[in-house]
């Protein structure tokens, strides 16, 4: 199998002011709306939009998206708007979609409706993601009742599954939707159906979920492989106990980085806008992080930390350039140096995934398509085949695409053509 | 010497029942001292999202006064689980009246009232706007379950611990002690057996306090024809007393109460003042 990389953009808000941290409770949730300037964000998601083009262009397996809620990081509620653009105007790259948080949609038929019809635009280069979502999103945000949501959840996703399997006409009698007549229009591309990423946070449960429908376990952290190393083995221990394959493709990492001709360079040019994204954009107030009933009683016990743990606020205060780098939260430096801790990173937690934070914070468009580049030329074809030809079923956690779909870079121009009446007879 | 070793001697006996529901549950039973236990008037009490403290001084006040209490531990204050059975506002409404019917309380000769404190004024209210009937009288202490605009309860879901004493408590300094309970929170089991408790009771409070602690009560209110107290903190931060108006204007037959020196934490910081409303209203 090849590990496959994905270019993902966060989306946050370049403008979060100096004293933010100290003049505003939350990035997240209350987010004083004064500071969003509609007309600013004209230019923002387009820059954002473009870096996702960009990213097909150098080649990156796929270009990520996802979803918050009222949240300065992610100003993104709907990535499926994002990842219409995206399938309309790119052709190589899977749109990766991580993901819809299906609790929140009401019916989450809605979902199986808005991935059939991006599969069918990009030409069957979804990977569809199904987060629970986090606390500040979906019970804060959205008001989902936390006890109650992960049962929502399951209920929305047996659903899901259900309306693009089913071949026929079906009634769907849930505790939270019921539908008389359930009839997925469009259907996916992929068959039978697009492949499935949960993106996690820390929940063991959700480990055996992935694990009995064999979806890819993603860990979503913003502390970097080193901290993720004990959750990933926790999870591959697990997958061992229920006698799955280890292929890495079942596991997925975000992990920021940061790519310059030097590691000096490195510094100079990015260190800001790191310090930017961990100290205002994870600026979130505690008391949203883990309302009681959102985390299992399992999970607690086991211990696992989430990653807006209040130890984890104050840790992020301390935190220095030197210790993002040494702790692993960012791999950053020249070609070589972010190629070996990316090798080490694959190979320690063993994914086949990687979801590239190659944007963060407040970075300019120049730095981000420099840093971009370089990863590109100068060090992910040096890791695509770290795993060999020993995991072929890896496959079956990316997208299929159709060979002749409709590329854009073939209708762009097209597309704006003023009529011409076909040769021969009016019909 | 160990806390066990200082407690002082439980006032009730405790009975562990399993409802028709198969929701099995501990009630603790109050009983006066010397009584004409036939006839004698019953409370069923339900306990606020902070579960009954060891020491219920509202309980015994009432038990003083000749009445005999029944205080049901809500699944999820208890070991025993089986929260995962009750929902919403409707199955929390109903297992009430399954913990009356398991103890027996639907047959006797003696009156059978109501009492509710916060969310367990909210269950009593539904119960009472279920089967109104079977109740005589009611009480509630600053109940949960309206909503007024202009006067937004605090979230208590998105409030960090050392938050909750000033909102709940009229006096902060005494809050902290009730909350905590002297427990050592540096110690990583006891932190993580709180972290559980919290997880299992406050997640179950959400089912029906979570996000808005509004189930439309205000649209059965006119059902409760039950004459009914509402005794309300005059430092209630939490829900304020102007809450205290929006119920009577919603039930048919209901009184206020206003005391002084209590926040929404009333049958703890003013439970003499409670017992003599309560018994007051309940001796008709």
């Amino acid at each position: 199998m090849t590990v496959k990389f994905c270019w993902f953009n966060l989306m946050p808000w370049p403008d979060l002011p100096d004293g933010f941290k100290t003049e505003h409770r939350s990035v997240w949730v209350d987010i004083d709306g004064s500071l969003f300037d509609p007309e600013r964000a004209n230019g923002v998601y387009h820059e954002y939009m473009d870096q996702l083009e960009f990213a097909d262009e150098l080649g990156f397996d796929g270009i990520g998206v996802n979803e918050h809620h009222q949240n300065a990081y992610g100003i993104m509620p709907s990535p499926n708007i994002i990842a219409a653009g995206l399938a309309r105007r790119t052709s190589q790259a899977a749109i990766c979609v991580i993901g819809n948080s299906i609790a929140l949609y009401n019916p989450p038929h809605r979902v199986a409706e808005e991935f059939a019809m991006l599969d069918c635009l990009s030409g069957g280069r979804l990977v569809a993601g199904f987060p629970v979502g986090t606390p500040m999103d979906t019970n804060f945000t959205y008001g989902q009742i936390p006890a109650l949501t992960r049962e929502k959840y399951y209920e929305a996703h047996d659903l899901i599954m259900e309306a693009w399997t089913n071949p026929d006409v079906f009634a769907f009698d849930g505790k939270y939707t019921q539908l008389r007549y359930v009839n997925c229009w469009p259907k996916p591309i992929q068959q039978p159906h697009p492949p499935i990423y949960i993106p996690g946070g820390g929940s063991i449960e959700t480990w055996d979920f992935c694990l009995e429908n064999d979806y890819n376990y993603s860990y979503l952290s913003f502390n970097g492989y080193l901290a993720g190393q004990t959750l990933m083995d926790g999870y591959w221990n697990r997958v061992g106990e229920m006698e799955k394959s280890m292929s890495p493709g079942r596991a997925g990492f975000a992990q920021i980085i940061c790519t310059a001709a030097t590691d000096a360079e490195a510094e100079e040019l990015y260190s800001e806008h790191m310090l930017y994204f961990f100290n205002r954009c994870l600026h979130v107030f505690p008391g949203f992080a883990d309302p009681p009933g959102y985390r299992t009683v399992k999970t607690i016990q086991a211990g696992k930390l989430d990653q807006f743990r209040k130890e984890n606020q104050a840790l992020f205060k301390r935190l220095t350039w030197k210790d993002l780098v040494e702790g692993g939260y960012v791999i950053a430096g020249s070609p070589d140096t972010v190629r070996e801790r990316m090798e080490d990173m694959i190979k320690r937690l063993r994914v086949g995934t990687v979801f590239c934070l190659l944007h963060m914070g407040n970075m300019p468009d120049w730095k981000t398509r420099y840093s971009s580049q370089l990863f590109a030329e100068k060090v992910m074809p040096g890791l695509r085949g770290i795993w060999g030809d020993e995991f072929d079923d890896a496959a079956d956690w990316w997208c299929k695409p159709m060979d002749d779909r409709v590329r854009p870079e073939d209708t762009m121009a097209d597309a704006r053509r003023y009529p011409e009446a076909p040769k021969g007879p009016v019909t | 010497m160990s806390a066990t070793d200082t407690a002082p001697a439980p006032t009730f006996e405790e009975v562990v029942i399993t409802t028709r529901r198969s929701v099995t549950a501990p009630v603790r039973v109050y009983e006066p001292a010397s009584a004409d236990v036939a006839g004698t008037a019953t409370v069923l009490a339900l306990h606020g999202a902070g579960g009954w403290l060891p020491g219920e001084p509202v309980l015994d006040g009432l038990v003083a006064a000749g009445l005999r209490v029944v205080a049901p531990v809500w699944p999820a204050w208890s070991e025993h689980g089986d929260e995962d059975r009750l929902s919403d506002m409707q199955d929390f409404a109903l297992h009430g009246w399954d913990v009356a019917t398991e103890m027996d309380l639907l047959s006797g000769p003696g009156e059978l009232h109501l009492m509710g404190h916060s969310m367990g004024g909210m269950i009593a209210a539904e119960m009472a706007a279920l089967a109104p009937q079977s109740v005589d009288r009611m009480a509630l202490l600053c109940p949960a379950g309206m909503w007024l605009g202009d006067h937004p309860i605090p979230d208590i879901f998105a409030m960090l611990p050392y938050q909750l004493a000033e909102v709940l408590f009229a006096d902060p300094n005494v809050g902290e002690e009730v909350l905590t309970g002297g427990a050592d929170f540096s110690d990583n089991a006891t932190l993580t057996r709180f972290m559980v408790a919290r997880a299992r009771q406050q997640g179950m409070a959400g089912k029906i306090l979570f996000p808005i602690p509004n189930r439309r009560f205000s649209e059965r209110a006119y059902r409760v024809t039950v004459p009914t107290l509402l005794v309300w903190g005059q430092q209630d931060r939490l829900i304020p007393p102007a809450y205290a108006d929006a119920w009577q204007a919603a039930l048919p037959d209901a009184t206020v109460e206003l005391v002084d020196g209590a926040g929404h934490m009333l049958p703890y910081e003013q439970p003499a003042a409670v017992v003599a409303a309560v018994t007051a209203h309940l001796a008709g």
